[in-house]
């Protein structure tokens, strides 16, 4: 339903799906394949209906071989097709690290520009939802350590439906990483939604007095502990990074030249994390800029466990946010 | 189905040696640098598979590629301007000897993870499949990649989709040092890849004849739409797996025993057998490679290296802004 201020209520699985569909209506080039994402309708119902609409050559179940079908997305791209795999979930991802790591980041470079690799892997992410050890990782960080990938995270449900035109539009692998958590969670879609840049952070949150940054999962819990903080007085303003590679440097400088506070959270391990490199650029670029120590909120360094209430013990909370930010303006 | 032209097999081979020769000795001038693998012994398989291809077809090959680059029309000059490094190399030099790449003849290397590239061709032929072509991937691979799981995966995917998919397994009988019985529970590789499905066979990877007709009919058949098929080509490297390799692990009567079946001399007898060739035909085949070789060095030591500005170009699209 469209409402008078332009804006429709979605699920972020309804804005994936429409970006699916929309792109495999747009261009007979474009085709999705990975494990149950045809007859079973996707393990998150992200493709229901689209083995329907599509039929088996554009959308195909692939046997569980992540390595083989990932690849093969490689080998189709450069056979002048435009892939859309899905890997059920991160942690299956690292079956196919070799594919995107050793073949999709390097193919370019290597043959001296040859060769263009426009493939998108779509692939579910994050914790949350009790899924344990092997389901719940954060691991986007180490994909946007490589040269040659570009990494993205869609936390709005403008960018969940638009992310993938763009994307397939790359001449170059792009990873989308999708969080399994917001699945379920309804927002607002602007009526005329479509293609969004993957270049840009973006400020969705206005404030003065301290910035903090997020992406995907963690952008929710930073805009609600920002209007937790404003009740205090404290003016919050919230970067949504969006891309983790090419990361927006100038945006994070930007906002932290303004309110000279940093608060970075991000469901990963903070040793190495995509955290940890925000505030290497800040330390870098704009290191007087800062009032304050920077604070870090993100995953307790344990394989993420299975009961809730050690499961939300590891993870930033909104309490979490609101006291590295009360520390940090403190 | 490519005619057989012995002759044209016999002079790739012979290109592929010298070639090879001159790498050995380029390599210990310190000219070539990093990994050498060199697939002296094999002449066979690289001139009998791609005599069976057109230039519509695919090649996705391994880290030991230089007979199939050269027998695939890659220009000899632009292969030794890769491995100096300069800027006129099939790859520009950003690959070396192990990255070989040439879209204009779609050879897609070159790939030094083993079984990295088998997907990427169960890919490439996925893509001719939806967009109806009626063009064939040839995968180039070795006896070690079998044991890896890509190729497991990647064949089952491959039959499952039917796709027009050539599997030729170059069997040198050694994956680095290991041989093969030493790696596989069941040494007789075409029998496991028959278990997905796939029609495999056995061919003399010696005889460059054999290699062309066993593949051609693989490549028919991929043609045709009926499905992938595998080819083991039974071959032996005379030299070491690489130029760091000490070849302790071979019994020297094994390797006196495949050199006395060398694919290049093979070729030649029966070729003087049948009054194809003689004594100052072989000469004349022999100044011109020669010539060619030489030539071909001149032209890489000549080339220019790429600008150090140029660094970090052909990352993504978007960091060649200054081409």
């Amino acid at each position: 339903m469209t409402t008078a201020t332009g804006t429709r209520t979605v699920t972020f699985r309804e804005a994936f799906r429409e970006g699916l569909r929309d792109a495999l209506a747009a261009d007979d080039r474009v085709f999705l394949m990975g494990e149950d994402v045809g007859r079973y309708g996707g393990c998150f119902a992200v493709s229901q209906g689209l083995l329907e609409e599509f039929g088996e050559e554009r959308v195909r179940d692939t046997p569980l071989s992540e390595s083989a079908f990932v690849g093969a997305g490689i080998g189709a791209a450069l056979g002048g097709t435009l892939p859309i795999v899905e890997i059920m979930t991160v942690n299956f991802a690292m079956l196919a690290l070799d594919q995107i790591v050793n073949n999709a980041a390097t193919l370019r470079h290597m043959s001296g520009g040859q060769f263009s690799i426009p493939l998108v892997l779509r692939i579910p992410t994050g914790p949350g939802r009790q899924l344990g050890a092997q389901h719940s990782h954060t691991l986007e960080g180490w994909f946007a350590h490589v040269p040659g990938l570009r990494v993205v995270a869609p936390a709005t449900p403008a960018d969940a439906r638009g992310m993938l035109a763009t994307a397939l539009a790359d001449p170059d692998p792009v990873l989308i990483f999708e969080q399994i958590a917001l699945y379920g969670v309804s927002g607002e879609l602007p009526a005329a939604a479509g293609p969004v840049d993957l270049d840009r952070a973006a400020v969705r949150r206005r404030g003065a007095d301290v910035t903090v940054v997020a992406y995907g999962g963690t952008l929710a819990p930073a805009l609600d502990a920002a209007a937790a903080l404003a009740a205090e007085g404290v003016s919050a303003e919230v970067v949504d990074l969006r891309t983790l590679r090419p990361l927006d440097s100038a945006a994070v400088v930007d906002s932290v030249s303004r309110t000279h506070r940093l608060v970075v959270v991000d469901n990963a391990w903070r040793s190495g994390g995509p955290g940890a490199e925000v505030v290497a650029r800040v330390a870098e670029q704009a290191l007087d800029q800062l009032d304050a120590p920077v604070e870090r909120v993100g995953a307790a360094e344990v394989p993420i466990p299975y009961p809730r209430h050690l499961e939300e013990a590891a993870l930033p909370s909104v309490a979490r946010v609101v006291e590295a930010v009360r520390r940090a303006v403190g | 189905m490519n005619e057989v032209d012995r002759r044209a097999l016999f002079a790739t081979m012979l290109r592929i040696r010298r070639f090879e020769e001159r790498c050995v000795e380029l390599y210990s001038a310190g000219t070539i640098r990093g990994f050498l693998h060199l697939c002296v012994g094999e002449e066979a398989v690289a001139a009998g598979t791609l005599a069976a291809l057109g230039p519509q077809d695919a090649v996705v090959s391994t880290y030991r590629e230089h007979g199939h680059a050269l027998a695939r029309g890659i220009p000899m000059p632009s292969l030794f301007a890769e491995m100096f490094g300069r800027e006129t190399g099939c790859s520009r030099g950003r690959g070396g000897s192990m990255h070989l790449f040439d879209a204009s003849r779609r050879f897609y290397g070159g790939n030094a993870i083993v079984a990295g590239g088998i997907p990427v061709a169960v890919g490439l032929a996925l893509a001719d499949r939806l967009q109806e072509r009626a063009r064939v991937t040839a995968c180039l691979f070795g006896d070690g990649a079998v044991a890896e799981g890509e190729f497991h995966e990647s064949i089952n995917l491959a039959a499952l989709w039917r796709l027009p998919l050539v599997f030729l397994c170059e069997n040198n009988r050694y994956a680095m040092g290991t041989a093969l019985a030493r790696s596989h529970a069941e040494t007789d590789l075409a029998l496991r890849a028959g278990s997905y499905g796939v029609r495999s066979w056995a061919a003399d990877g010696m005889d460059a004849v054999a290699v062309q007709e066993a593949t051609d009919l693989a490549v028919d058949t991929a043609r045709a739409g009926s499905g992938p098929c595998f080819v083991e080509l039974r071959t032996y490297r005379f030299r070491a797996h690489s130029m760091y390799d000490a070849d302790r692990y071979r019994d020297p009567a094994e390797v006196e025993a495949w050199r006395a079946r060398d694919p290049l001399e093979l070729a030649a007898r029966s070729l003087v057998a049948d009054g194809l060739l003689d004594g100052a035909g072989r000469k004349e085949l022999e100044e011109a490679v020669g010539r060619e070789i030489d030539d071909a060095v001149a032209a890489a030591d000549a080339a220019p290296l790429e600008p150090v500005d140029d660094l970090t170009r052909f990352v993504t699209t978007g960091t060649e802004a200054t081409e």
